[in-house]
Parts: C-alpha cells; structure tokens; sequence
C-alpha cells in the first residue's frame, strides 16, 4: 500500500430519496468511527457541484487519500465522483460508493432496518477503499486503415464511406469479382430498380479509389492483435493471369476447350463458364482468372497440344506459373461483411428438388429471368429441342425459414417480397402464365411493401394459404399436394414449374470467420451483435464491427444502412485516432504464477499468454495478460489455483475486507 | 431455531446484468426483505468459491451468486464458468454436510427488477426454514 489511508465518508441524502428511509445522521456519526475515516458528512445533494466542492476541499484540506460516497448506484455517479477526485488531484480510482439508494433506501420500508442495512453497506465500502489502489487510464494509437472482409454491397459501401472520410481501406473478397448476392439479383423489390444498374457504379467507385485497395480472389488467413492494431495476412489465390496485362477481351474464354462447359457459379449452376472465365460481364475488376478446379491443364497438366488461352490472349497474359501470393498489412478496425448462402432446397427433399429440372430456387429464378442471365431473360425451361414456355407457375414460400426441421425457426424477411417480384416478373414476361404463391403468412412490413404487394395480387398472381406437403410428377406436370388452410380444402395443383422461396442461412464457410476474429454466435448461427437493440453492429470484440447478412437476413436497403452504422463505428475510432483500454484489468504476480495456463485457457478474449521468463536463473513459463485484450471480467482470477492472477479493483484482497463487514454477524 | 432469527446474505452480482436489475428494482420501488446485501463484480466469473466458503465463516448464513442469463454474459462465458463453479461448490458444501440451500446461483437480467425481488425472498425463504449457519467454526478475520 502506497501510504496510510485516510479516507473521507460522504454521504447523500438526494433530496428525501435516501433520507426518509435511512438515518443519515445517524449513518454520518458511524461513519466517523469506522478504522481510517478521518472525515464524513453528509449533504442534500452529493452529486451537485457543492456536493462535489466539498469533497475537492476536503482532499486537500485534510490531505484524504481515499473516498467513499454513500449515495445511489455506482452506475449512476461513479464516473461524476471519479472526476471529482481527478479536479482535486486524486487518483480517479481511490473511490468506492455504496449503494444506498436503488440498494436499500428504495426497497426497503422501516428505518431502522434501512439504516442498519446503510450502515452494512457504507462499513463493506470503507473496508474495501482501504486496499484500493491506484491506477492509469492507457490509450492505445488506432492504425489509419480499415479491413473490409467481403465484397458484397454491404462491405462495398462500409468500404466507400470510410475511404470518402480520408482513411485506407483493405477491402478482400474470397471470389473474383466484388458486387455478391446483390449482383446476382435481376430487380430489386419494391422499386423494379435493375439491381445490376444500382451496383455497377457503386463497384466501380470502390475499385478506383485512390484509398480502397481492393484485394479479390483473396482470403484472410489470419488477423492477430487488437482493437487500433490488428496485424492482417491474406492469401491472394492465383489467377493464372496477369493481373496487369490481362485486358478483359474474354478471347482466352472462347477458345478454352472447355468453353460453355463448366457449371456458372454466378448463374447459379443453370448457366455454363469456361475454365478461364470472367464471374461475370459486369465484373470488377475486368480481369480473367482461371478455375484451377477444372482447368485441363491444372488437373491434368495436359491441354490439347498447347492450352488454347495461352495462344489465344493477345496480351500474353496467362501465366500457369503463378503462385500464391500473401500480402499483409496494419489496420485499426475490422468490418465483417461476409453476407450469406441460400437454404440448400435439398434439405426439403418433399419438395423434389433434387429431382426435377423445373423445380428452382428464387435465386435460380433470378438468373433465369435476368436478361444478363443464361438465357437471355427468356422465360424458358429445358434445352435444346425439349425447350417449353411454363405456363402454370406455383411459389413456394418460407422453403428453410420458419421451419423448425430444418433447425431455422427466424424469419429470412426477403423471401415475401422476392417471391411477390418474381411472381410480377414473370406476369411482365408471360402475361398468359397463372400464377400463384402458396403461403404462410405475408410479411409486407418495409417500405413499399405492402403497396408492392397489392399491386402483385391486382396484376392477377394468386395468394393461396398452405404449406405444401409433397411435390412429385404426374404425366409430365408436377403435382403440389396442398391444403388451403383458408377453406380447409386439399388441393392438388398440377404445374410447369415451381420456384421455391429459399431462406437465408449463414454462410456455410462462417466457420472460418469465427475462427479467425473469436466472433460469436447467436442461437440462428449468424454472427452475434454486442446488443440486439442498441449496439447493432458492434461485436464483443472492440473495434470489430458487423455489416449486412452476416449479421442477420436483411433486405438491401437494411444492409446499406448497417453498413453505414458500421462505417461509422469504425470511424469514431479511426478519426479519434485513440482508444481507451479498461483500467480494471487483471495482472499477473509472476513470481506466484505456477504457468499452468488454466487463465489461458479461461480467457474468451485471448488476453492472456505464456511466456517463458528467467526467475532466479531458471527459464519457466508464467501467464501474462495484454493489457489491451483484457476486458476485466476476472474469470482468471476465479480460476486461478495459485491466487497468482488479481484483477485490479476487485482483487481478492480488496473483495475479502467487503465480505468480512457484510457477514460482521459473529 | 428461535423465532425471530433473521438470516445474513452476502450477494455477489454481476455489474452489466443483476446489479442493474437490482438497481430497477430500486427504480421501481418494489420492496423486499433486507438481509441481503450486495457485493459488486463485474462478471459472476470473478466469483471465487474460495469467496462462498468465506463469507459462511465471517458470519453469512447464505451465499448468492448472480449473473446475466445463459447467453447474455456481457463477457461471453463469464456466467457459464460461475455456474461450473458454484455446481461443483454445492456438492462439496453438501458433502461436508452444509446445506446446499445456503449457496444459490440465479440469472437476472438488467430488465428484471421484479424477479430480483423474487430471488432475494427465495433465498431469505429458504434460510428462514434452514436456519443460523453453525457447521463452520466462526472467526472474524480483520483484513
């Protein structure tokens, strides 16, 4: 202990709050017989500047050391009273308060008992400002830049706006082209927009920004450090095409023998690729890169006499020599905007999927009817010879949302408005087509929505109520096995096509998120925000924040706002250039610590390592905590078997003396 | 047991979940009895047993630990390594032939104020029936 304590007792009256139940006089003259108490008053007021004045004069008049105010709830006042010693030269943390007020004068009716209950807690206090010690507010520089991970609209616009406020931006995409889910999507719902139109510019603006580097085809391998220094590595896959050189003719794409015969990724699987190929027109950047899955000559090292690509690039761009690349670099923040994958319509194996050609996926649906897609935006089904205009068309709704045997019981809050566009998409190309939507409930909630929505029903698509039991196929056509659950009648609906309202799911690679950032779960396996009401976008880790589907299924208007919350998130760190680590963190006594690594292992932040240090001429290892990591929860504490492991403030010397005044009946 | 023993609580609760429920239930005004009184951690996984066995010697006649509700802990898994604890604490308290009603753990949350009232009447309830605690020899250690 830095010198004898000499501690100064305020106590509060708050007006009548706590003086019409507790005995303030009364508890003031117990006070002042408490060990080490030199002063104690009380007054209306604590928290007033009076109030506050008195204690300022008081530290220096009587040379206190420590304080204790009795008063309402530490986490109403303890910063005011913190201040209140800093003003008059005090360490901030030679306070404790006893809660009086919420704890006792509030709940509690007699005065006598209220007082002698004031009297436990005010005794708990003082015994525990005995052993406080000092200590120092640290802040830690923030890094100038920002990683972006996923190249969706979510990351591109979090992107956009930190890099329009002046920092650098690390934007990384596992595929290679930027614009994801959204520009896979023909229209957009309420507003018709062509989802294509809306992004492009917005792709194009992130990828010449003088302050996003755009790293594409790329994964994060690993992310180390902390909030305002978190050191990045990433793996920039090969594209076995100069990225420099590679002008986007697509040549190389026309002359691959296996042109038009690899499943699209981006059309979903109903359209064809080259196994050199562009993700698709729109692509950013504009560059080829080659599938090494398929490649002839990356599977097999044998192309024909010669790979046609190489011959046919007139910028003798491919290069099957190309390696891996790993470029690594500092940021300050982290946005995760990884997005989300479809519910695989196979897990609803009723519902024939798997089986029949004509039963697709909403997103399936989307590449189908999208005039950039497979088929030119013709409405068309089978191929070749086999081709047929559907022209009974049934939707299916919540297909893995909502379903409890699927293990997704939320909502996926897009698939009510997509399936209404589709369904008014397909009624603007095949006005003849019947139409109808089978559902459990109609979630019109945004805006425009339920105008959208009427405005579906009028063009003459059909809601009917019931969820499908069965699809299979009967002379040629599917047959839905339904009950409308309106009129109570089964129904067999005979149709060309049906298209299922697949929910969202996270990511199916989400793991490797997890991994890399320690972020959490919420119980439908998204990512978990700090605080489902008011902290949206932060996770449990400082200066990491969530954007768009990651974090749960949204709409694009939702996920462009999320993205600007999270943009400005990180921007409160970034443009302040500080954070403020906890103070109240925990320390190790190396001497003491046996290097078990039990607090390791304990520590959900990572905050804590072994390190081997030299004691007395033996190398051991012993447990040591960043002090920037480290939240202060003091779960090491607890698990700490050789009690070498404190968390300051709350140390087992400083908790002991509490609990000795508060059990004080011998 | 005689008739107006009034039992002695020490309470260890969290900062971001039951002290702030306990706190509502200032706010509110919703009464409850006065034998508990409240140490304040910042997570229920700072509560060391060694604490409970403690606070029975210094004259506690019950212990009570509370945290966020499973899932919420503001520290990931602070309340999952509190409730470990206290499990393992009970069956020793109870193998060494002290009353396992003495020790409770409950989950309130900061939006909770009524519920912390019906915790703190349960465990006073409950010591009420169990009685002054008489198994541990009793010493007051001055720190």
């Amino acid at each position: 202990m830095s010198s004898k304590p000499k501690i100064g007792v305020y106590i509060c009256h708050c007006g009548i709050n706590i003086a019409k139940t507790v005995d303030v006089e009364e508890l003031t003259k117990y006070a002042v017989k408490l060990p080490n108490v030199r002063v104690a008053s009380d007054y209306s007021y604590m928290c007033s500047e009076p109030g506050q004045l008195m204690i300022r004069e008081d530290i220096r008049k009587n040379g206190l050391n420590r304080v204790v105010v009795a008063s309402c709830s530490p986490r109403m006042h303890e910063l005011t009273f913190r201040k209140a010693l800093v003003e008059a030269g005090l360490n901030p943390y030679y306070l404790e308060i006893a809660n009086i007020r919420e704890h006792c004068s509030w709940v509690h009716k007699d005065k006598q008992e209220a007082t002698a209950k004031a009297k436990k807690l005010l005794q708990a206090a003082v015994a525990k400002v005995r052993f406080l010690e000092p200590l120092q507010e640290k802040e830690v520089d923030v890094g100038a830049a920002a990683l972006v991970i996923g190249g969706g609209i979510a990351g591109i616009q979090a992107s956009l706006d930190i890099a329009n406020a002046g920092f650098k931006i690390y934007l990384v995409e596992k595929t290679p082209s930027i614009g994801g889910r959204m520009s896979q999507l023909d229209k957009t719902f309420p507003t018709l927009d062509c989802s294509a139109c809306i992004l492009t510019p917005k792709m194009v603006d992130a990828a010449s920004h003088p302050n996003i580097t755009l790293l594409t085809y790329s994964q994060v391998e690993s992310i180390t450090g902390y909030v305002g220094n978190f050191q990045v590595k990433v793996r920039k896959k090969a594209r076995y095409v100069d990225f420099n050189k590679c002008t986007g003719c697509g040549l190389c794409a026309e002359e691959c023998l296996l042109a038009d015969r690899v499943k699209s990724e981006f059309n979903m699987g109903i359209g064809n690729r080259s196994a050199i190929y562009l993700p698709f027109p729109q692509a950013v950047p504009a560059k080829y890169s080659i599938d090494p899955h398929s490649c002839l000559f990356l599977t097999r090292g044998k192309c024909g006499k010669a790979p046609k690509c190489v011959e046919a690039c007139p910028a003798g761009a491919v290069d099957f020599e190309q390696k891996d690349e790993i470029v690594e670099f500092k940021t300050g923040t982290v946005i995760v905007a990884t997005g989300f994958d479809v519910f695989d319509a196979a897990r609803k194996p009723e519902y024939g999927y798997s089986d029949y050609d004509n039963v697709l996926t909403g997103l399936e649906m989307e590449r189908l009817i999208s005039s950039s897609g497979p088929t030119g935006g013709k409405l068309v089904l089978g191929k070749g010879d086999g081709e047929y205009v559907p022209k009974e068309i049934a939707f299916i709704k919540c297909v893995g949302s909502r379903d409890k045997s699927t293990g997704n019981e939320y909502c996926s809050r897009v698939c009510c408005m997509y399936t209404a566009k589709l369904a008014h998409l397909v009624k603007d190309k095949l006005p003849e087509a019947n139409v109808r939507i089978y559902y459990m409930d109609v979630r019109a909630f945004g805006k425009g929505f339920e105008e959208f929505y009427d405005r579906v029903r009028r063009e003459g698509v059909r809601y009917i109520r019931g969820n499908p039991s069965e699809i299979f196929k009967r002379n040629g056509k599917l047959v839905i096995m339904v009950e409308d659950t309106l009129t109570g009648k089964p129904l067999e609906d005979e149709v060309d096509m049906v298209v299922l309202g697949v929910g969202l799911e996270p990511r199916r690679d989400a793991r490797e998120v997890i991994d890399l950032l320690r972020l959490s779960q919420s119980s439908d396996r998204f990512f978990l925000e700090a605080h489902p009401k008011l902290a949206p976008v932060d996770t449990a880790i400082e200066g990491v924040y969530l954007a768009g589907c990651a974090q749960g299924p949204k709409d694009i208007p939702d996920t462009v706002a999320q993205a600007k919350g999270a943009a400005s998130s990180a921007l409160v760190l970034l443009s302040s250039g500080k954070v403020k680590v906890q103070a109240q963190i925990s320390w190790v006594n190396e001497p003491n610590c046996r290097g078990c690594g039990y607090c390791v292992e304990i520590c959900p932040y990572t905050a804590i390592e072994l390190v081997l240090v030299n004691l007395m001429g033996h190398q051991v290892n012993v447990a040591r905590v960043n002090g920037v990591l480290c939240k202060g929860c003091g779960a090491c504490v607890a698990g700490c078997l050789s009690g070498s492991v404190q968390q300051k403030s709350f140390m087992d010397s400083q908790i002991l003396p509490q609990i000795a005044a508060l059990g004080g009946k011998l | 047991m005689s008739e107006n023993f009034e039992p002695n609580v020490v309470a260890f609760l969290c900062n971001w979940c039951s002290y702030a429920g306990a706190d509502l239930a200032g706010t509110s005004r919703i009464e409850y009895p006065s034998n508990l009184n409240v140490i304040r951690v910042m997570c229920s996984g700072r509560v060391n047993p060694m604490f409970v066995v403690n606070a029975l010697q210094q004259g506690a006649d019950g212990v009570l630990v509370s945290g966020c509700h499973p899932g919420d802990c503001h520290y990931m898994e602070g309340n999952f390594l509190a409730r470990r604890r206290v499990a393992l604490m009970r069956e020793l308290l109870n193998f060494v032939g002290v009353d396992e009603r003495r020790f409770n753990m409950s989950w309130v949350s900061a939006s909770e104020g009524a519920k912390w009232r019906d915790v703190v009447k349960g465990v006073v309830d409950n010591l009420h029936e169990v009685g002054a605690f008489t198994e541990f020899p009793r010493k007051k250690i001055d720190w």
